[in-house]
């Protein structure tokens, strides 16, 4: 079911975030030791390192990729109360053979006045946004207007929500029946009250961001938030990895064509799971929202599905070093004694409970 | 521990994240997870490749057709997905040289292969009573393959005389009852053989007798000739209830396995699942199969043939889907993550009615570009689908990678198709640019064959035009040049920034021994330098300029000013002229 890599990372200190580009083919790491690295992705699917530069002088929290309709670009935050737009330039022919590229900044973005702990970049129909989160609460949304230019930005919006934020998510859909919306995390950690993930959403009417809504059974600190591909649904679907993970539905309820405020929704959860045991420190969504994966502290990375019948299970969990945890629940059984006889099997590739774990 | 889930159902991770704060590691590790390894594998492959021709042919039947007609097609198709199976288990039986390794998947493709048939015996054929039975012993007979040859010959051939009545079975000359009949007065004759002790002298007869009268005991004492209970089952059928009707067979079925199995208390998912056939649970079958399979090809396909059989009662999913739509879905998505298979994907996607549509352009947006040949295919199949956001968007990747490539023609005809104006805009400039910097065009094909594509942005149209001027000029049909030039200037196509450099492309014009410009094409021509230098006069006063510039541009101003004058002098005077 599962082959795993390993790709020594080389990074000095703990690696806080990685992030995929649209296509899968390059990856960008982050960590505390204040560097970005960037990986390519050969022919033969190896992971070569081809940038690697000191970006912050703090730790580095997170870094996300724009959108490839603007072009190679990166966007990165970190504990010294900034977040950085990076650019590719096409390098030196002899750089290129070497597999090697640049990136140079574009520019800083200093307004916060705390650790900035998410940076995200807002779909892509909405032009080029960036959107930050910071400890002390403030999240900013900034707009580069002409994309050709990577050095303007400017802040568009700045709203405080009052508790410090750790994650950002932008609902991806583009239809024009959902009006731009972002949910926030906040890994405040006092449980005594609740509303630890905010929605907010766009009005046309104040062109500003207003709070749509607040999550208020959500009492635990939230490290990473997510929403799903939207296909079309009426309805938006958020993950949350808290305590455990969680599902909700958000369902926008009827709009009087009086109202200016937000929509009102309609929240369900979907589903709660604590296989982990522990804290759940990422959420992320396969493109189709078929598929969910977190990850804990319990060191495992588990996988969810719903059947068609929208029942949510867990279809597979995987340790730290990739291998797939036997003996648990929602591991397909074997069908390898099929005919009553003793199968061998050291590449049972339709059933695929064994993996071949490959050094770089 | 952190991850991120990266397009293609590659899952990366990192290790040794916050939580314990690990004791400064240097080297942390990334791991990466691929799932579904098996569709790397190229025997899989052509039974994925060959099982798409089929399932597209399945599509297009014709609905009007009556059940009636079609169903020897289904049964056909069926066959056809069949020996497809037994094909690929040929190749790797035979044929692999680490047959060893494809062992495993041989057993699984038999196991399918053999749940399969059974479906087409029980749904698809939907056989009746009589022959059913005969289906059956096919069914069986086709996967005994591994089974010791002579045994089957020693249970079987003792006793030609009797058999060769019983194989007389309905057909076309007799009814079942008919036949029912004659075979109970057989079988009497039979038992009162062994009843008087007939065959007492061989011990051997004697048990085949007893076989013959389907006696259990005697059928189990010889388990391991009958491999499985299944076999048991069709056996007995055939010695006792050999015109057994489909809604009876699930109580042989199960009794059979139960007198099998004594021995084992827990049953296989195989066993279950041609249970669950044996008592026609479609949906059974299916969940069953669900479960124990990963790969979702063989439900996936199944299912799709059930559901034209019109066989599945469809369970409404909370999207408003069904079952035939999710698996087509699940099995589709997994074939987008190869980098070659995912064209068949397409397909899939497309005879899926409610979410086949949304899935493709998520995942067609996705597959890498590496190749401007692979983006074309890719943006053929959206463009045959009408699919305009992902034509854009693909497009203009395109473009953008061109151009930070310093590829301005590439990123020129990439920015045509996406039509998007403001980029061409942006490009067109560049060419501009790159032209007052070199004093030549790159990429002139380009630009000389855009056509109507001219259009889409103004600076786009100007650059087209700009370059036909310099092909007449060229070509030294001057007039016609010069004619273009002066329209490029007075119908404001192109940017006033540019009408200096267009002023100085007329200087040669006017400095020709013949007169080109008309009096009234000089007038206008001085009307335009008159406007361009008054509102330079403008920007010049608030700017400041090195000297040298405004040096280089007043001479230049006055030579204009001198090539004009002696040009509509030379106009006025020929146009005064009259020929004698």
């Amino acid at each position: 079911m599962f082959v795993a890599r390993s790709i020594a990372a080389d990074h000095k200190d703990l690696i806080h975030d990685v992030s995929y580009d649209f296509h899968g083919r390059r990856m960008a790491t982050c960590s505390s030791d204040q560097s970005v690295k960037v990986w390519d992705k050969s022919e033969n699917g190896e992971w070569h390192c081809t940038a690697s530069w000191k970006t912050h002088s703090g730790s580095v929290w997170r870094v996300t990729w724009a959108h490839p309709e603007f072009g190679q670009v990166l966007a990165s935050c970190s504990f010294d109360r900034t977040a950085a737009v990076w650019e590719e330039i096409v390098g030196e022919s002899n750089d290129k053979q070497r597999g090697l590229s640049h990136w140079i900044k574009r520019t800083t973005l200093v307004d916060s006045r705390t650790s900035v702990t998410d940076v995200k970049f807002a779909p892509k129909h909405m032009g080029l946004m960036l959107t930050t989160c910071s400890a002390d609460g403030v999240v900013r949304i900034y707009e580069a207007p002409d994309v050709m230019n990577l050095s303007q930005w400017s802040l568009q919006h700045e709203i405080s929500c009052k508790l410090s934020c750790s994650c950002i998510s932008w609902n991806p859909s583009s239809s024009r029946a959902h009006p731009p919306m972002f949910a926030v995390g906040s890994d405040d950690s006092n449980v005594t009250y609740g509303g630890k993930v905010q929605i907010y959403e766009y009005n046309e009417n104040t062109r500003k961001y207003g709070k749509a809504e607040t999550l208020m059974t959500v009492t635990d600190a939230v490290h990473d938030i997510a929403f799903a591909p939207n296909l079309g649904r009426s309805f938006h679907v958020l993950a949350i990895a808290t305590k455990d993970v969680r599902i909700f539905k958000l369902v926008p309820m009827r709009k009087e064509s009086t109202s200016t405020g937000p929509t009102k929704f309609e929240v369900q959860i979907v589903a709660q799971f604590d296989n982990h045991n522990s804290q759940v420190w990422r959420v992320s969504w396969n493109i189709t929202s078929t598929l969910l994966a977190s990850s804990g502290d319990d060191g495992c990375v588990r996988l969810w599905k719903a059947n068609y019948m929208d029942n949510w299970k867990c279809t597979g969990i995987l340790k730290g070093d990739g291998s797939p945890l036997t003996g648990s629940s929602g591991q397909p059984s074997a069908m390898s004694t099929v005919l009553g006889s003793s199968v061998q099997s050291s590449q049972n590739a339709l059933n695929g409970m064994s993996q071949k774990g490959q050094l770089e | 521990m952190g991850f991120a889930w990266g397009p293609g159902d590659i899952l990366v991770y990192e290790t040794l994240y916050k939580a314990s704060g690990a004791s400064g590691s240097g080297c942390s590790f990334i791991h990466e997870i691929r799932k579904d390894e098996d569709i790397y594998s190229p025997i899989l492959r052509k039974l994925f490749n060959e099982s798409h021709h089929i399932f597209v042919g399945l599509q297009t039947i014709r609905e009007e057709l009556p059940s009636k007609s079609k169903k020897p097609q289904f049964v056909s198709i069926s066959k056809n997905y069949r020996s497809v199976i037994r094909a690929c288990m040929e190749e790797l039986h035979f044929g692999s040289f680490f047959k060893f390794l494809f062992y495993s998947l041989v057993s699984i493709l038999l196991a399918i292969e053999l749940i399969w048939n059974l479906c087409e015996v029980l749904f698809i054929d939907a056989a009746p009573a009589g022959s059913l039975l005969l289906h059956l012993l096919d069914w069986v007979r086709l996967h005994k393959a591994d089974v010791d040859e002579r045994a089957r010959e020693v249970l079987q051939s003792e006793s030609p005389a009797e058999h060769h009545d019983y194989w007389d079975v309905p057909g076309g000359t007799q009814t079942l009852t008919e036949f029912d009949v004659k075979w109970r007065h057989w079988h009497e004759e039979v038992d009162r053989c062994m009843q008087d002790n007939s065959f007492a002298s061989n011990r051997h007869l004697e048990v085949i007798c007893k076989i013959l009268l389907g006696d259990e005991d005697t059928l189990l004492d010889h388990k391991e000739l009958l491999g499985t209970w299944y076999h048991f089952l069709v056996t007995r059928l055939l010695f006792c209830h050999p015109t057994v009707k489909p809604t009876e067979l699930h109580y042989y079925a199960q009794s059979c396995m139960t007198m099998f199995l004594d021995s084992r208390s827990v049953s296989e998912p195989l066993d279950n699942i041609l249970l669950a056939a044996f008592e026609f649970d479609i949906h059974q079958v299916i969940k069953e199969c669900s479960i124990a399979l990963n790969n979702w090809w063989f439900v996936a396909h199944l299912t799709d043939l059930l559901d034209h059989c019109k066989l599945l009662q469809s369970h409404n999913l909370h999207f408003g889907s069904n079952l035939r739509e999710f698996l087509l879905l699940e099995y589709a998505s997994g074939l987008f993550t190869h980098h070659s298979l995912w064209q068949l994907a397409v397909d899939y996607f497309d005879h899926c009615p409610e979410f086949g549509r949304v899935y493709l352009e998520l995942q067609i947006e996705r597959v890498p570009l590496e190749t401007e040949r692979k983006a074309l295919k890719v943006l053929r199949i959206c463009e045959q689908r009408q699919m305009s956001e992902q034509v854009r968007s693909i497009c203009k990747i395109m473009a953008m990678r061109a151009l930070r490539n310093n590829r301005l023609g590439s990123a020129l005809s990439w920015s045509i198709r996406a039509k998007d104006a403001a980029f061409a805009t942006l490009i067109s400039e560049r060419f501009l640019q790159d032209y007052c910097a070199k004093g030549t065009f790159s990429d002139l094909d380009l630009i000389d064959n855009l056509g109507p594509a001219m259009l889409l942005s103004d600076r786009l149209t100007f650059l087209g035009k700009y370059r036909e001027f310099h092909k007449l000029y060229g070509e030294k049909r001057f007039r016609e040049a010069a004619k273009l030039l002066l329209s490029l200037m007075t119908a404001k196509i192109a940017p006033q920034s540019f009408w200096m450099t267009l002023l100085t492309d007329a200087l040669p014009l006017l400095e020709q021994k013949e007169v080109i410009f008309t009096a009234d094409q000089t007038y206008e021509l001085m009307f335009c330098l008159e406007e361009l230098t008054s509102s330079l006069n403008i920007t010049a006063s608030s700017t400041d300029r090195p000297m040298q510039e405004e040096d280089v541009e007043v001479t230049k101003v006055e030579l204009l000013r001198l090539a004009l004058a002696r040009n509509l002098a030379q106009a006025i005077v020929k146009e005064g002229t009259v020929e004698t």
